[in-house]
């Protein structure tokens, strides 16, 4: 099947939901071309705003839109939307509750050869400990779509975090897309592969691998961070006894940290978290990035065998 | 008959001017109650909210999801007093709730906060963000097509904040001439004079300059706000700047210009000296 990103997911899925719902605007910061926004500005010139290099103006007059009942997507790279605007994000989106969707782009180190200035390892990290809003990371294109369109109906503000590099389709255009409720999709027994964005094909890939060593590998899409499943990830942890997250983001504040909170308080499991140590990114190609940084399928296999 | 329009309007600014006095007097009420807040910038913008909220605001009390309404940002939201008293004053809520002012729970919040208190069109708090939040407004009801149009007060201080020059082009480039900002050009922000610090000027050569029609006026005139907002209606393709020289801590004596009282709240004895002084200069 052939690959795209979760980023191609969001200009198309725009242009869809703005055909149906006549209150949805879309706004960009100078990034059109590469988040795919600029497929709805062709669309909807008129519910387009580009707001040139400015993501903090972006972010509050996305909020002035909302309270005229506009439901406002917004673009940028994820270092900018949530680093760069993260008060107007805090005090205007999420603390007048707004309905404002958050869709930046090129998250992670997979952003490639522009470096470390432009590779968000801490996002997930900011949008969680904010009150009100909501984090979802897709996995592929397809859940990304699904996520998209999710957002239009959940109240207030959502995150979702979106790639450059394109993955491997995991679901395809049937997906029904749950908001907040994980996605088991490999039954396993022996432990937990707990991965979220394109962490998750990396972790059927060891599951794969780990088959063949006899070795029963239970994968769940964790595409909601917050609010976390919890009851999915504790009845998987109860079966398996053994947890290993995976995500394209620092290990401080993601997902291997809100599992962390979780098991430690109610069900304490061994665990292990695949994930950026404490440092920046730097430039490369997204494959080499994902291996320097310990991000591949065989990492989480040798993950797996040190913790059983 | 000319000369009826002119004693109407006469009258209509007595009366705006009598709301300014209540205003200023529940300001130094509320926040010599809650034993802190803002008294100086509150009192600084009595006068040009005074002017919105009775005269120049289309708006429903009874009636603040009213969908043809006209917006008023608090974009220097640390003023909370001034927007509370004039939207007590205007019927949203009672008077007595100004008395909560700061307290747990209170919906008169340390700083406006729209998910709690009617009236409130935005969560403010944070300086510099309103005039952004107040053009998103201004193209949303442009958008569908409603007269209604927006208005938003800023600091002299929040002027320093790089989001305001951000807004200042993007509204310019939108033409949003349904959205009118006044500057509360008092010259003091917390650490001293905003010349002082960092000057802001010449702020109407910078407005200007940035593409909007700018308007000078003295913050504390009724006749001249009321007229500048009148301009600005009839103003096309631009957004309008109305720079309003005020004085901080406008009408009572010991807080005018005094850089001390931006933060602070009077003792007990202070209040009841400054609510004499604001009882003294004229009816409510
Ligand atoms: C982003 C931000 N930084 C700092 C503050 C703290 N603060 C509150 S009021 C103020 C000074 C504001 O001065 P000005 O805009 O001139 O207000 P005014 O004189 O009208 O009271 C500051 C720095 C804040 N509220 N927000
Ligand atoms: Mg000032």
């Amino acid at each position: 099947m052939a690959k795209r990103a979760t980023r191609e997911a969001l200009g198309e899925t725009l242009i869809e939901l703005a055909e149906e719902h006549e209150n949805l605007v879309a706004l960009d910061a100078d990034l059109a071309k590469s988040t795919t926004t600029t497929k709805f500005a062709s669309a909807f010139p008129d519910r387009f705003f580009d707001v040139g290099v400015a993501e903090q103006n972006m972010t509050c007059v996305a909020a002035g839109l909302a309270t005229t009942g506009k439901v406002c997507y917004t673009g940028s790279f994820a270092v900018f939307a949530s680093g760069r605007a993260f008060d107007q994000v805090r005090n205007t989106i999420a603390y007048a509750n707004l309905d404002v969707k958050l869709c930046p782009t090129h998250a992670g180190v997979t952003v490639g050869a522009d470096g470390g200035s432009h590779q968000s390892v801490e996002d997930i990290a900011l949008m969680r400990a904010v009150p009100n809003m909501k984090v979802v990371v897709p996995a592929d294109y397809y859940e990304a779509r699904a996520a998209i369109r999710a957002a239009f109906s959940i109240p207030g503000p959502v995150y979702i975090r979106l790639g450059r590099e394109p993955v491997t389709a995991i679901f395809d255009e049937f997906y029904e897309f749950n908001f907040g409720k994980a996605v088991k999709i490999r039954e396993g027994s022996d432990v937990s592969i707990l991965a979220t964005g394109i962490m998750v094909g990396a972790a059927l890939s060891a599951a794969e691998m780990l088959a063949a060593d006899n070795i029963s590998a239970e994968v769940v899409d964790v595409h909601t961070l917050k609010p976390l499943d919890g009851s999915a990830i504790l009845e998987s942890a109860a079966k398996t006894g053994a947890v290993v997250t995976a995500e394209e983001h620092s290990i401080i504040g993601g997902l291997g940290s809100a599992v962390a909170e979780l098991l430690s308080e109610k069900q304490p499991t061994r665990l292990a978290r695949i994930g950026i140590g404490d440092e920046f990114g730097t430039s490369g190609a997204a494959s080499e990035l994902l291996e320097k940084y310990g991000l591949t399928a065989g990492d989480i296999v040798r993950a797996v065998r040190k913790l059983i | 008959m000319k000369t009826d329009g002119l004693i109407a309007a006469a009258e209509s600014v007595e009366s705006i001017k009598r709301k300014a006095r209540r205003i200023r007097w529940d300001i130094v009420k509320m926040v010599g109650t809650a034993g802190s807040g803002h008294p100086g910038g509150s009192l600084s913008a009595a006068d040009i909210l005074a002017s919105l909220f009775f005269h120049q605001l289309n708006h429903r009390p009874n009636d603040p999801g009213w969908r043809e309404r006209d917006r008023f940002v608090l974009s220097k939201g640390h003023a909370a007093p001034v927007l509370y008293a004039a939207l007590a004053e205007s019927g949203y809520f009672s008077r007595e709730e100004l008395w909560d002012l700061r307290k747990l729970d209170s919906r008169c919040q340390g700083h406006p906060d729209m998910r709690r208190l009617p009236g409130v069109e935005m969560s403010t708090g944070s300086l510099g963000q309103g005039l952004s939040v107040a053009a998103g407004m201004a193209l949303g009801l442009r958008l569908d097509k409603l007269p209604s149009r927006v208005y938003v007060l800023i600091g002299d201080g929040e002027s320093q904040e790089g989001l305001i020059w951000e807004a200042s082009m993007f509204a310019a480039q939108q033409q949003l001439d349904n959205l009118v900002a006044i500057l509360d050009y008092n010259n003091l922000q917390i650490d001293g004079r905003v010349s002082d610090i960092v000057d802001i000027a010449p702020a109407s050569m910078k407005w200007s300059a940035f593409g909007w029609h700018v308007i000078e006026i003295d913050g504390h005139e009724v006749p001249q706000i009321i007229e500048a907002f009148r301009q600005a209606g009839t103003t096309k393709g631009k957004p309008t700047m109305l720079i309003a020289r005020t004085l901080k801590g406008k009408g009572v004596s010991f807080m005018e210009n005094q850089v001390d009282f931006h933060g602070k709240a009077p003792s007990a004895e202070e209040m009841e000296r400054a609510l004499a002084e604001i009882e003294a200069s004229g009816p409510f």
